[in-house]
């Protein structure tokens, strides 16, 4: 198996997309959506209960390739108990590490687990599915439940 | 024009049928399958989506553009004569290779999907109104789907759908059911894009026949494969895409029986459609000419033409011949994968399979496959009802040409093995 084929399909994803964490309905969301990838059908509901503007509990359901469920998995977990201002920080900073150039230096630190995800650039064809679940927590940030 | 003649008699000579299908030799006329990609051997099993071209094919297109180009129908210089004979040529050629009965009955189109949206446009508006009801499959490509849907929102007409059985096949008597003095059109595909699933498309027709309903054949998947005689199955319009057909792509046909076409209102308008025209009032143009607007792709007409030749040299009975062999070696290797199960077991099927891994999406399987350097298509195959028939989200697709070997599937299956050890 190539190199950048070990890199995108590591261990940690593997594994992750067989357990995925926050696979759950949550009982009273205040943020719900749902993202699909009409190329190869990747659907992903994603719930979010906020507290003021923190992610006090979230998680998500759906079908998917590896990369995204795994994406889906890692990136709840990344933004719970974070506010909206910095999980909107993390989307930018994994946004560029999948889309840019290989030599741009990536923040390790504040990406964590995430950088894992950093083989994706050499497969132009899966950014969709890594970022599917990043662009569906955005649409559901801006679709509150209704409350009546 | 004699020098036209004698590119003519050029053309005759190449074309003796070849006596022995020798697949090396095939190899070498796809330059394509040289090259490696990802370091390896390029294995080439998405031919359902488009075929590779062969050198002639390539250099029949290089050639018009260096030593013929020249717009059609319009000039009396010498380029432009040897540019409409060419076009007009493989009209003929097409007319004989579908055995139609006239030339006007063959209208060059962009590919299938144009072919149908001019039937739906020009036909489906004359002919249909509301209550009226047209007929079509669970297996259709999304390409006879959209456009009858888009017709029925216009004229107020509905949809019906043949249903078809777990193993991919067409329930007929549910087809005979549907047939009614409401029904104003049958439209179906010839051969599954997904499923391989060669429909029983004489019997479709008889049936609709009875009912003096016209019947749509969306060929799409069948000229690389098998002949089809537009006579011998009486269809009324047959839609296909050359670049299926080892041909270029940007050109395709709609063959319609000419008294049809004829009480057909053009599709488009512009030049090349018309006889006269005044601000008062525009004669349109004879067929087939009236239904082709605008300058057309001449290189990839030429091509295609050349593409034609090509397969009959072949024989499509000896590309049956060996694709039935692959088809028959792959579901075998596949039957052997406990993890793997295929989707559409048809009675009749040409060289299509798709497939399920258990625990492994699709996707992941196309990309592991491509860092083989083993091309297949992975997805809904523009056909997401007959994923929801069969309940998946997408499939795999691996789906051979002529210019397959069973090592080529040897090493798909390796692939495939090597999917299943990593998700394991
Ligand atoms: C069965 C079938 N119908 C229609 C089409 C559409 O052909 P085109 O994209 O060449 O217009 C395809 C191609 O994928 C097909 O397989």
């Amino acid at each position: 198996m190539s190199e950048e084929l070990r890199e995108l399909y590591q261990q940690v994803i593997l594994d992750h997309n067989r357990h995925p964490n926050n696979y759950k309905q949550l009982p009273c969301p205040t943020h719900t959506a749902e993202g699909y990838n009409p190329l190869c059908g990747d659907r992903i509901v994603l719930a979010m209960a906020l507290c003021g503007d923190i992610i006090k509990e979230i998680g998500f359901q759906g079908s998917g390739c590896a990369i995204s469920k795994a994406s889906a998995s890692i990136m709840t977990s990344a933004v719970n108990g974070k506010t909206v201002g910095e999980a909107n920080i993390l989307f930018q900073k994994f946004q560029t590490m999948i889309t840019s150039d290989l030599g741009t230096r990536l923040d390790r630190v504040a990406l964590g687990k995430l950088a894992i995800f950093a083989g994706v650039r050499e497969f132009p064809s899966r950014v969709k599915c890594a970022s599917l679940a990043w662009h569906t927590l955005l649409s559901a940030l801006n679709e509150p439940v209704s409350t009546q | 024009m004699s020098d036209l003649l004698e590119d003519h008699a050029v053309a005759e000579a190449v074309f003796c049928p070849i006596d022995v299908f020798d697949v090396d030799v095939i190899r070498d006329d796809f330059p394509i399958l040289r090259r490696r990609i990802h370091g390896k051997h390029l294995v080439y099993l998405d031919n359902a989506a488009t075929t590779q071209k062969p050198q002639v094919v390539i250099d029949a297109v290089q050639e018009y553009y260096e030593q013929q180009n020249a717009n059609i129908h319009r000039g009396v210089h010498y380029l432009s004569e040897l540019a409409t004979h060419l076009y007009e040529e493989t009209r003929q050629k097409i007319r004989q290779f579908i055995n139609a009965g006239s030339d006007k009955e063959i209208v060059f189109t962009r590919g299938t999907t144009e072919s149908i949206n001019l039937i739906a446009s020009s036909y489906g508006k004359a002919k249909m109104g509301p209550g009226d009801e047209i007929i079509i499959s669970t297996m259709e490509h999304h390409s006879n789907i959209v456009p009858w849907q888009l017709l029925c929102e216009q004229v107020g007409a509905k949809l019906r759908v043949i249903p078809i059985d777990n193993d991919g096949d067409l329930v007929l008597e549910e087809y005979y059911k549907l047939l009614s003095e409401k029904t104003k059109l049958v439209s179906i595909v010839h051969i599954s894009n997904t499923l391989g699933t060669i429909n029983p498309i004489k019997e479709v027709i008889s049936a609709a026949h009875k009912h003096d309903v016209p019947v749509v054949v969306d060929a799409a998947q069948s000229m690389a494969h098998l002949r089809v005689d537009v006579r011998e199955l009486d269809c009324d319009f047959l839609a296909f895409s050359g670049h299926k057909m080892l041909g270029p792509t940007g050109i395709g046909v709609l063959y319609g029986k000419e008294a049809l076409l004829n009480a057909m209102p053009p599709y488009q308008g512009g030049g090349d459609m018309i006889l006269s025209v005044s601000f008062e009032k525009t004669t349109f143009n004879e067929l087939p000419h009236k239904f082709e607007a605008g300058t057309p792709n001449i290189a990839a007409t030429i091509g295609l033409g050349k593409a034609i030749d090509y397969l009959l040299r072949v024989g499509h009975e000896k590309i049956a011949v060996h694709e039935d062999n692959l088809l028959e070696y792959a579901n075998e290797a596949l039957a052997a994968i406990p993890e793997v199960r295929v989707i559409g077991q048809a009675r009749q099927k040409t060289s299509v399979i798709s497939f399920v891994v258990d625990g492994v999406h699709p996707h992941d399987i196309g990309t592991i496959l491509d860092q083989n350097g083993v091309a297949v298509r992975t997805g809904h195959h523009c056909t997401q009802p007959l994923m929801q028939r069969f309940n998946v989200p997408a499939t795999t697709r691996a789906s051979f040409a002529l210019y397959n070997t069973r090592e080529e599937i040897n090493h798909f299956i390796e692939a495939i093995y090597g999917v299943i050890r990593l998700f394991k």
